[in-house]
């Protein structure tokens, strides 16, 4: 219990640096806002086939936006962080103090899980009173709950595991990025994919989480069909995710 | 009592031994040096003290602990201050000390912290702000947050100008009024000197001498003993140069009594008397020197 105490204290602390940080406020909090009134306002006129169903872009951009800004908190700027704070000794002398290495690690899940759900909330608000978009409701809103709790635990544990990977800071942003930017798009977070997606990419779609989890997001949305795959896929990915964390992360900076 | 006590201490990372087998003894309330050139060894030494890198071989106990099995229980005990360790850009002084206050059940109060560090006026500014200096006594009242037993100070003055310095060999000698044991670890002999009772000189990853700053410049050799000769007078103990005479003293009072009464039979008033001893940066050079050859 006292590690739970200690959490709570250090997310204080997590908090107050996310937001004075410009990388971690701007581009991982304002991103995911500004592409949502983009692409809304630019691509959100139509309405296109998915799954047999016909579906406004606004709703699905909605939906397509609330993954990414999970993403977006859970993955990329968590992946970044923790290489930052491992290269300037952060995570070093943390460990050098009783401070719990879980204790301090999970405060920083539970800010990147809580800036996610801040994200989703903001997002889904702007589409129900820009755009009327449907929210989820009832059970489909207890599925989108269990997507979006297994989506950030299993994003922040590969967020950990490509950390571990990264060999500095420098390298960080760019490796970050190549490991998620193409799968926003080819998973139809960016452009929607539709029924008629080339076979290569529909396979990238199902091999990698991105899809799973942006498909397991949006049935509560776009009333589309909500598969508990989907689920188990994404949380595969963040038990191998984990599995390389638990190896391979370290506090030490690498020299 | 032994604050820190390490018998045939050993660490290879592939073919390089960092550490060839070194005994260490540091005693309760002391301020330990240990000196020694970049790649001496020094930091692992000092990081398998701390818990953070395990031995191939010895035994290390701290404050009665063996940190590569109890690093919880001795983290609580002790401070580190490290040559490269970060800190949150982000948070202000005292956020930063709060933080690190939260990690101990028994911390010192943040405000008088920042008072023994001397950071009063930058309390609420941002750590992004602080010059090097400041920085640097910041890292040193997170090292003192938990108001540990032992303090690890790694290179505590690299790159700092030299009143900075100054000012922070003057805050580890308050530290010692507290009677708080310090391991230091520097480059520097003069710091060594200035604030350590006992210095450990290492060298290629072996303790090359070890004692008092005093007694270690004895390690140096004798004494000499230098004066000049008037002109026209014949020089005594062989020959001068340009007039001036130095003696090697075996045995310091049996030379002065010799120069003294070759002095008094000779009326010389001996006003450029010197007697000279190696300096601790002498010894430390040679010890280092020898090591390397």
């Amino acid at each position: 219990m006292i590690n739970l105490r200690r959490t709570l204290y250090q997310l204080r602390f997590t908090n107050l640096a996310y937001w004075r940080n410009p990388s971690s406020a701007l581009f991982t909090f304002a991103f995911p806002l500004m592409f949502l009134v983009i692409f809304t306002a630019l691509l959100g006129r139509h309405t296109f086939m998915l799954d047999g169903r016909l579906v406004h872009q606004t709703t699905y951009y909605v939906a397509a936006m609330a993954s990414y800004g999970l993403i977006s908190a859970c993955y990329v700027n968590l992946a970044m962080v923790m290489t930052f704070q491992r290269d300037q000794g952060i995570l070093k002398r943390v460990q050098g103090t009783p401070m719990p290495s879980m204790a301090y690690l999970a405060a920083r899940v539970i800010h990147a899980l809580a800036v996610a759900a801040l994200l989703v909330v903001l997002t889904a608000a702007f589409g129900r009173i820009v755009y009327q978009a449907d929210l989820p409701t009832g059970m489909a809103l207890i599925r989108f709950v269990v997507m979006f709790l297994v989506g950030a635990l299993s994003f922040s544990a590969m967020a950990f595991a490509v950390s571990s990977i990264i060999p500095n800071a420098d390298a960080a942003p760019a490796l970050v990025n190549i490991t998620i930017m193409p799968l926003l798009f080819l998973s139809g977070i960016f452009i929607p994919l539709g029924d008629h997606a080339p076979t290569w990419v529909a396979w990238v779609g199902k091999l990698f989480p991105v899809r799973h989890f942006a498909a397991g997001m949006q049935s509560g949305f776009l009333g589309t069909a909500f598969n508990w795959s989907d689920v188990g896929v994404v949380a595969l990915w963040g038990a191998v995710g984990l599995a390389v964390a638990a190896r391979r992360f370290d506090a030490e900076p690498r020299v | 009592m032994a604050a820190i006590t390490v018998k045939g201490l050993r660490k290879s990372y592939g073919d390089n031994e960092a550490v060839r087998g070194i005994d260490l003894e540091v005693t309760d309330g002391e301020v330990f040096a240990l000196l020694g050139p970049n790649g001496a060894g020094k930091t692992t030494t000092v990081e398998i003290l701390e818990g953070y890198r395990h031995a191939d071989a010895g035994e290390v106990s701290v404050l009665g602990l063996d940190p590569a099995r109890n690093a919880p229980a001795l983290r609580a005990r002790i401070g580190i201050v490290l040559q490269s360790t970060g800190i949150d850009q982000y948070l202000t002084v005292r956020e930063t000390l709060s933080m690190y206050a939260h990690y101990f059940e028994h911390p010192r109060q943040v405000d008088e912290l920042i008072e023994i560090v001397g950071l009063e006026e930058k309390r609420d500014s941002r750590v992004t702000s602080l010059s090097g200096g400041q920085q640097r006594r910041l890292d040193l009242a997170v090292g003192l947050v938990g108001d540990p037993e032992l303090l690890f100070l790694d290179e505590p003055t690299t790159g700092f100008d030299p009143s900075a310095r100054r000012e922070a060999w003057q805050m580890v000698r308050n530290l010692t009024a507290l009677g708080k044991t310090v391991l230091l670890t520097t480059h520097y002999m003069d710091e060594a000197q200035y604030l350590a009772r006992r210095v450990a000189v290492m060298a290629r990853g072996r303790i090359v001498a070890e004692g008092s700053p005093d007694s270690l410049a004895r390690h140096g050799g004798d004494a000499r003993v230098r004066f000049r000769v008037p002109d026209g007078l014949e020089a005594p103990f062989g020959a001068a140069s340009d007039g001036v005479v130095e003696v090697v003293a075996m045995d310091l009072a049996r030379t002065l009594h010799e120069v003294t009464t070759w002095a008094l039979a000779n009326k010389v008033n001996l006003d450029s008397l010197d007697v000279l001893r190696p300096s601790l940066e002498d010894v430390y050079l040679r010890l280092v020197g020898e090591a390397a050859s």
